[in-house]
Order: C-alpha cells, then sequence, then structure tokens
C-alpha cells in the first residue's frame, strides 16, 4: 500500500513538474499536460449524453482502430495455437517446416506492409492482414515449444489410459503449453499495438495512428500528445487485462514457470 | 541429418508453391512475383553498389541503436534493480512510458529531431531498451544472496559487490534482454525508413521500389534480404550466448 501510494505521489510529483516546466519554456512543441489533458477531452469525451459521453472521433477512429487491434490479435491467436499444437506434437512436420517458419519469423513485420497493400488493397483488410503476419510468429512459435515439451509421465500415463484424441490435446497439451502460449500472446499483443499504428500511418485517413498524422501535420501539437498518450493507455490496459486473465487460468501452475519476465520485448 | 533433409524440402516445397501460385495466376503475378523472378532480382541487386549501400546503412543504425540502448539500459537497470526505493518511486513512469509503441512517437520525432538518420536509431533506442532494462533488474533480483553475503564476508564492498558480483551473474539475463532488443530495433528501423524516408536505408529502399515503379519484384527481394538480417541477428546472437554463457544452467528469457 505504502509502495503503491510512493508511486503515484512520484507520479503526480513529475506531472506537476512537467506542467510548470512546459508552462514556464512556453515550447510550442511540448505543450503542458493541462492542455494534452483538454485536448483529450474535447477529442473523446465531450460527446452527448445519449452516446455515453463519447465523441464521434471514439465511435469512428478509436474503435475502429481497436476493433482491428483485437480482431487481428484473435486471429493470430486461433491459427497460431492450432497450428502450434499440431506441429509441437509432430517432430515429421516441425522438421519440414522449421526452415521456412525460422525464416518468415525473421521478416521485420512492417516491411510486408507494401506487399500488402498491393495485395489487399487499402483498407481494412490489408491492415488485418499485417497484424495477423506480424503477431502470428511469436504465439505459434511459443505454442510448439510448449506443445512440444509436455512432461513425459503426461505423456505416457495418457497413452496408458488410452486418453481418446480430443481430450489428449486439450486436457493435456493444452495446459502444459500454456504457459508459453501466454508468453507468446503478451509479446503478440505489444507487437500488434505497433503494428496497428504502422498500417494506419500508411495511406488511411481512419484509426488512432491516421489521426496522429494529422493532427501532428496541422500542427495541433496537444492532440498529438493526446494520441500518444491514448495509445499508451490502451497499450497498459490491455496489457493489464491479458495479466488478469493469465493468473486466472495459470493460477493452478507452479509458481515459477509463468512468473519469468522473459517476455518483456515491448516495441 | 535427416532433420536436415526435410528442412531443405520444406523450403523447396514453399518455393514450389509460391511459383504455383504465380503462375497458375491465383494472384496477378505483378502484385506477388514468382520466386524466380524475386531471385533472379535478388542476384542483379546484390552486386548493386547503391542497394548494399542501403542494407548497411540499416545494419549501422542498428548496431549504433543497440549499442546506445546497452549505455543506458544497463546502468538504469543496475540502479532501479539495486535500490528498491528508485525502483518504486519510478515504476508509475515506467509503466505508463513502457506500453507507448515506438511508431506513434514518430510524428513527435518529425518535428523534435528532423527526418534524418537521427530519428530512427533514436525510436530504436527507445524501444530497445526495455527489454534489456527489465531483464537486468530481473537478474538483480535473482541474484543468489549466498554469492552476495559470501562476498561480503570477505570485506568486498557495495559497489565491489555490484561489479564482481551481481554484473557477472546478471550477464546472461542481460544478454538475452540485448537479443530481444536488437531485433526490436530491427523492427523499428524498417518501420520507420519505410513511413519516412529521409535517410537511406532498407526500408526505404522497398518503399521507393513500390511507391515509384510498382516493382514488387524489388519489394520482395529487399523483404527477403530483411529476413536474412533478422535471421543472422538472431540467430547469431544465440550462438554467442550459447557460447559465453553456456555455463549458466537456467539461460534467461526467451523471445
Amino acid at each position: 500500500m505504502t509502495n503503491f501510494f510512493k508511486r503515484w505521489v512520484v507520479f503526480v510529483g513529475l506531472l506537476v513538474v512537467w506542467q510548470v516546466v512546459t508552462v514556464y519554456t512556453d515550447d510550442p512543441f511540448f505543450p503542458p499536460p493541462s492542455d494534452i489533458g483538454e485536448a483529450a477531452y474535447k477529442l473523446w469525451l465531450s460527446g452527448p449524453p445519449d452516446k455515453l459521453f463519447l465523441t464521434d472521433v471514439v465511435y469512428d477512429d478509436v474503435l475502429d482502430s481497436l476493433t482491428r487491434l483485437l480482431g487481428g490479435w484473435a486471429i493470430a491467436a486461433v491459427v497460431g495455437i492450432s497450428i502450434g499444437i499440431a506441429l509441437g506434437r509432430s517432430r515429421t512436420a516441425l522438421e519440414y517446416t522449421g526452415p521456412v517458419l525460422t525464416f518468415m519469423r525473421s521478416i521485420p513485420p512492417p516491411a510486408l506492409v507494401p506487399v500488402f497493400m498491393l495485395l489487399f488493397k487499402i483498407g481494412s483488410f490489408m491492415q488485418l492482414a499485417t497484424i495477423v503476419f506480424g503477431i502470428l510468429w511469436p504465439i505459434l512459435l511459443n505454442t510448439i515449444d510448449g506443445a512440444r515439451t509436455v512432461d513425459a509421465t503426461k505423456v505416457e500415463t495418457s497413452k496408458v489410459f488410452r486418453v481418446p484424441r480430443v481430450q489428449w490435446v486439450l486436457g493435456v497439451v493444452l495446459p502444459s503449453a500454456a504457459p508459453k502460449i501466454f508468453a507468446g500472446l503478451r509479446v503478440s499483443l505489444s507487437l500488434s499495438l505497433v503494428l496497428m499504428v504502422v498500417s494506419e500511418l500508411v495511406g488511411t485517413d481512419n484509426g488512432i495512428g491516421a489521426q496522429l498524422l494529422l493532427a501532428q501535420r496541422e500542427f495541433d501539437y496537444a492532440n498529438m500528445w493526446a494520441g500518444i498518450v491514448l495509445l499508451g493507455v490502451i497499450g497498459y490496459v490491455l496489457n493489464s487485462l491479458l495479466l488478469v486473465a493469465e493468473r486466472r487460468v495459470l493460477g493452478w501452475q507452479p509458481k515459477q514457470e509463468h512468473s519469468k519476465p522473459a517476455q518483456l520485448a515491448t516495441v | 541429418m535427416r532433420a536436415l533433409t526435410r528442412g531443405v524440402l520444406g523450403v523447396v516445397g514453399f518455393l514450389i508453391l509460391w511459383e504455383l501460385f504465380g503462375r497458375f495466376g491465383f494472384v496477378s503475378a505483378q502484385y506477388l512475383p514468382p520466386p524466380s523472378v524475386v531471385f533472379g532480382e535478388l542476384g542483379k541487386l546484390l552486386g548493386d553498389e547503391q542497394f548494399l549501400r542501403d542494407v548497411i546503412a540499416t545494419v549501422l543504425s542498428l548496431l549504433i541503436a543497440v549499442g546506445v540502448a546497452v549505455g543506458i539500459a544497463v546502468p538504469l537497470g543496475l540502479l532501479l534493480g539495486s535500490v528498491p526505493a528508485v525502483r518504486y518511486a519510478t515504476r508509475a513512469v515506467v509503466e505508463f512510458l513502457r506500453p507507448i509503441p515506438s511508431v506513434a512517437t514518430i510524428p513527435l520525432a518529425i518535428m523534435l529531431i528532423g527526418i534524418g538518420p537521427e530519428t530512427k536509431i533514436s525510436l530504436a533506442v527507445y524501444a530497445a531498451i526495455w527489454p534489456i532494462l527489465f531483464n537486468t533488474i530481473y537478474a538483480l533480483d535473482e541474484l543468489d544472496p549466498l554469492l552476495v553475503e559470501t562476498a561480503k564476508v570477505f570485506g568486498t564492498g557495495r559497489v565491489g559487490v555490484m561489479f564482481s558480483v551481481a554484473l557477472p551473474s546478471a550477464l546472461p539475463f542481460v544478454f538475452t534482454g540485448i537479443r530481444l532488443a536488437a531485433t526490436t530495433a530491427l523492427v523499428v528501423l524498417v518501420s520507420v525508413e519505410l513511413l519516412l524516408g529521409g535517410s537511406p536505408g532498407l526500408g526505404q529502399f522497398i518503399m521507393v521500389a513500390r511507391s515509384g515503379a510498382g516493382r514488387m519484384d524489388l519489394v520482395l527481394a529487399g523483404t527477403v534480404v530483411a529476413g536474412v538480417l533478422g535471421y543472422l541477428l538472431n540467430e547469431g546472437l544465440e550462438r554467442a550466448q550459447q557460447r559465453w554463457f553456456g555455463w549458466d544452467t537456467a539461460i534467461g528469457g526467451r523471445s
């Protein structure tokens, strides 16, 4: 509790310092936090009551961005986990596909944006493709890793009891792979935020990223800062939600397996 | 050896599938040129000085970015990891800064730094700091108290413990952080080059090839080179980690 308190006191303190410094220096690039807050309020929270006080920008841009983000993440999760479990349990299949997968993973996802732009035209579908392709690999490779290393005792016990195939996959392999899968999901969540912004910065006028660019071009720096803060808040909230879910789902796991910070790759 | 054969077969199968995809016109060959065309083009590019310069520019920026990130993140990690008060105090700030995607700050970076190579390097540094910082802090948490106390008994001071006990035992974790940071930095560099242009590099090459003549064969050739770079980076650092830190049984972190 005291640590919590300390933390927020420092946070508020820094905010105050930032406010004082920015008001004092009056640099147009660095508007004071109060201006940013005001801009954020005007942008997103000044709507009519029947729309829950949210503005049209929220419904048009922020919601669209979030839909693409979560949609892409969900698709990548389903595809990555199912293929990952299949490959993880079949050594032969993994040997055939391994090198291709390793190479695909190594491609920096933004490099494929031009390819997707041509294949899918500019629009939601291209953005979704960019996100899915970019974040599939951490999920897929982590799932393979998790599915491959199921405890030998569990494998043999299930064989002895002739556990049916469906139950074997859902009841034994999936839970054993769960910690690694969650690690992959977490990496891909922060990556999906990046790719969402990247895909919105090229040739579209819809979404948080596009709004950010617009604000910069119109020299509306308070709005631009508000957009950056919003992206940080979205990232923070989504990550916290995933952590809560992870703790719920993995509560039964021995502690050290999933408390490793290895998955701290943020882009 | 059999695993290798299968791997090669897998790659060949993938290329044949891609080739057929274009040949039978599922997708226009103009949009997705078959590998025979792409690799032919790639062969030409590798002899092209301008292209090689672009690649070198990206690699150099990457090395600078990772170097600067290490220089900032390791000392900061040691500080935050060994002084709990500072760490709790800064946690809210760190938690707030970390989830901001580096590409979201591109507009900000344009006005503050301009559109030269400094911009992409600064953004890559920002992105690369986090994995190194967190792995360093985590490593100090995992520090064996027995080692620290032994050192203290033998009269080692606080600073001595830091450099002769904490740092060596944290190194494997730090290195994992550096590996993650390097791949992350490459992603950011290529994105910024793509979105911003302004400085020579692989990303800019890809964007110019697309927007100018719509040469998708060049775009894909550039993408293949980017993939090879990413692969070499990750593989090289992984090998180095195994070689230098093979003694460490629990190598911390994974991608």
